[in-house]
């Protein structure tokens, strides 16, 4: 229990490459934070720099208002879950879980006691005396989350811990761990590259794309209010839509003639990026139509329906958009849907740098 | 084989057949030879059955020397071979083990040079640096003594290279999440790394036991003194006495005896060993 710090941290390997540009980040006590990106971005980096597992580079990392950055990965009181969850493959579960607590001399009945009650809250009690060979994917998961609350540390580090469960599975656990973390309310650092994983478990976000936090808010501020292009286009499944278009007059248009009802600044002009969310596209009669989509592919998966195609007035100079139907849609390829957003679901985008432009008030 | 012709079963069992036989035939001679008097085998046909003379052959050699070959009981002799060949097994596996550890786990510098040097150690073995080796065993007075006997033969670039292979496939999570529990490199090397290697220690066991207890060349080098013979030098002596009758009976009887403990040993570690030769436990 216990806050986190991070203070202009980065990272530099020995061969040059900066893996890690300079991150801040307040995480609160009792905060769950997401570190959230592609693969390669940084952000198990990140996280075993807070662990203590890499070396820092630049910056300051504390943990509960002391700092970190030379102290062994044991002196920094933390525990952490790994993808593959990194039992000792020769101790019982009782043993994996209790190993931490010996190092750190801690009295035997004590040890018993603890062991034998985070068992009980994992429902793990009957698997003390196993191997992990002898236990199934969920179990191993649970004996490492065991041994990382076990130790009553002052903050969790997750690396990926679902990543190797299959789908059914995740989803119970990932409701597992939300829920334990709340029990216990203690600080969370979770790195994933798993956007459902992401939005369901923080509290706040950290959208990473090559060695930045490009955005830091909670699940729905970047869902609803996207830093970059990067982060509109990782945040949503399916990924949000992008038109490349321009400004002129206080007015977007796209495509040289279809206009948007979206209200940039009025001292605005030129290029610019447009995003719309999928979900946000409607359906509309055909004069009240801002954009005309040819359908060129139909997905339905039941709850809703994936229309794939295309505006503008040829293939040629065609741009792609999906749109997301409620329910099953009649539609069809080759058929023209009038569509519309309204202006609070258009998203407005430098064309050059990607940052977000705020609409007019 | 998948098919099931029985000529070719029949053939089968008909190699093997023939490979024990091979195998055993020189064993079972030498074992029949070892329980007749001498007068029976100085004279063709030798015997095929064993003989009535197996309490009186063994005990004589095991309780005391030959007047003429050796002067001193073969109990006392496989003594020394398992003070040499124990010496050396457990010198190989401690030191190869600790050697390994320190090139897969530290950085330091020249680490890979100290590798590629232990490595082409292999290179050497100590039929070919004897000469040199003797002399520095002789330097250093270790002439008829168990660490002239042993020492010498202890660094070992197999077990090492072995041990470094198998440490490599250790994932670095474990490693990781020891440091996170509060474990040190010692702590390390001993809760995680030593237990997780037990089965390739019982493999190399049984190889290097073996390996220690039928040394010939480099004993029978740095001995002079009969009190520190070991038994397979022993059965070399008896045979090569001058100017005398070997006693074959004697001879076969202490060549029997030298082969118990490495079969012993092997019996004994055999679930081990095929377990530490085909598997790493994960």
């Amino acid at each position: 229990m216990a806050r986190v710090t991070l203070n202009a941290v980065k990272k530099t390997y020995p061969n040059g490459f900066a893996a890690i540009h300079g991150v801040d980040l307040d995480v609160a006590d009792s905060e769950f934070i997401v570190l959230v990106g592609p693969s390669g971005c940084g952000k198990s980096t990140l996280l075993r720099m807070v662990a203590g597992l890499e070396t820092v580079s630049q910056g300051q990392i504390s943990i509960d208002g002391n700092v970190v950055n030379e102290l062994e990965p044991a002196q920094r009181d933390i525990a952490m879950v790994f993808q593959n969850y990194a039992l000792y493959p020769h101790m019982k579960v009782f043993d994996n879980m209790a190993y931490g607590l010996r190092n750190r001399g801690v009295a035997k009945p004590e040890i018993e006691r603890r062991v034998k009650e985070t068992a009980r809250i994992l429902e793990l009690d009957a698997l003390l005396d196993r191997r992990p060979r002898q236990l199934s994917g969920g179990q191993r998961q649970r004996v490492a989350m065991g041994r990382a609350i076990v130790r009553e540390p002052k903050a969790f580090l997750f690396d990926e811990p679902l990543s190797n469960l299959d789908a059914k599975l995740r989803v119970q656990m990932r409701i597992e761990i939300k829920r334990l973390q709340r029990q216990f309310g203690i600080t969370s650092l979770y790195v994933t590259h798993d956007q459902v994983e992401a939005m369901t478990l923080a509290d706040r976000l950290v959208v990473m794309n090559a060695g930045h936090a490009e955005q830091i808010g909670t699940p729905l501020e970047v869902y609803q209010r996207p830093a970059t292009v990067f982060v509109a286009s990782f945040i949503g499944s399916p990924a949000m839509n992008f038109i490349s278009g321009a400004v002129d007059a206080g007015a977007v248009s796209v495509n040289g003639s279809a206009r948007l009802p979206a209200h940039p600044a009025k001292d605005m002009a030129g290029p610019i990026t447009v995003g719309i969310r999928p979900e946000h596209l409607e359906l509309v009669e055909d004069a009240a139509a801002d954009l005309l989509l040819v359908i060129d592919l139909v997905e339905p998966l039941g709850a809703d329906t994936l229309v794939h195609g295309h505006v503008g007035a040829s293939d040629t100079c065609g741009q792609t958009l999906t749109l997301r139907l409620n329910g099953i849609s009649s539609v069809r390829a080759g058929e023209t849907l009038p569509l519309r957003a309204t202006p609070e679901h258009i998203h407005l985008f430098d064309a050059d740098s990607g940052v977000r432009i705020e609409r007019a008030p | 084989m998948v098919e099931h012709r029985p000529w070719l079963t029949a053939l089968s069992y008909l190699v093997l057949l023939v490979g024990v036989v091979v195998t055993m035939l020189p064993l079972w001679i030498a074992f029949v030879v070892s329980t007749h008097p001498l007068e029976n085998l100085l004279t063709a046909p030798i015997p095929i059955w064993p003989g009535d003379q197996l309490w009186e052959n063994y005990s004589q050699i095991l309780g005391s020397g030959i007047d003429g070959y050796v002067a001193v009981p073969v109990l006392r002799m496989m003594g020394n071979s398992l003070i040499m060949a124990l010496s050396i097994t457990f010198g190989k596996i401690a030191i190869s083990l600790i050697a390994a550890y320190a090139i897969v786990y530290f950085r330091f510098p020249l680490r890979m040079l100290f590798f590629w040097l232990i490595f082409i150690t292999l290179m050497l073995p100590v039929e070919v640096r004897i000469l040199p080796t003797f002399k520095v065993v002789a330097d250093l007075g270790m002439l008829n003594s168990y660490a002239g006997l042993s020492i010498p033969l202890i660094a070992s670039a197999t077990a090492t290279f072995l041990f470094r292979q198998f440490f490599l496939t250790i994932p670095d999570e474990l490693v990781e999440a020891a440091r996170i529990d509060g474990a040190g490199p010692l702590k390390f090397f001993r809760d995680i790394l030593l237990p997780l290697s037990r089965t390739n220690v019982a493999a190399l066991f049984v190889i290097l036991f073996i390996f220690g207890w039928n040394q010939y060349l480099w004993p029978l080098l740095v001995t002079t003194e009969e009190s520190y013979y070991t038994v397979v030098m022993g059965i070399q002596r008896m045979v090569n006495a001058a100017d005398t009758v070997p006693l074959w009976h004697l001879v076969m009887a202490t060549a029997t005896l030298a082969m118990l403990p490495p079969v012993f040993v092997v019996v004994v570690m055999q679930k081990l060993f095929v377990k530490g030769l085909v598997e790493t436990e994960k």
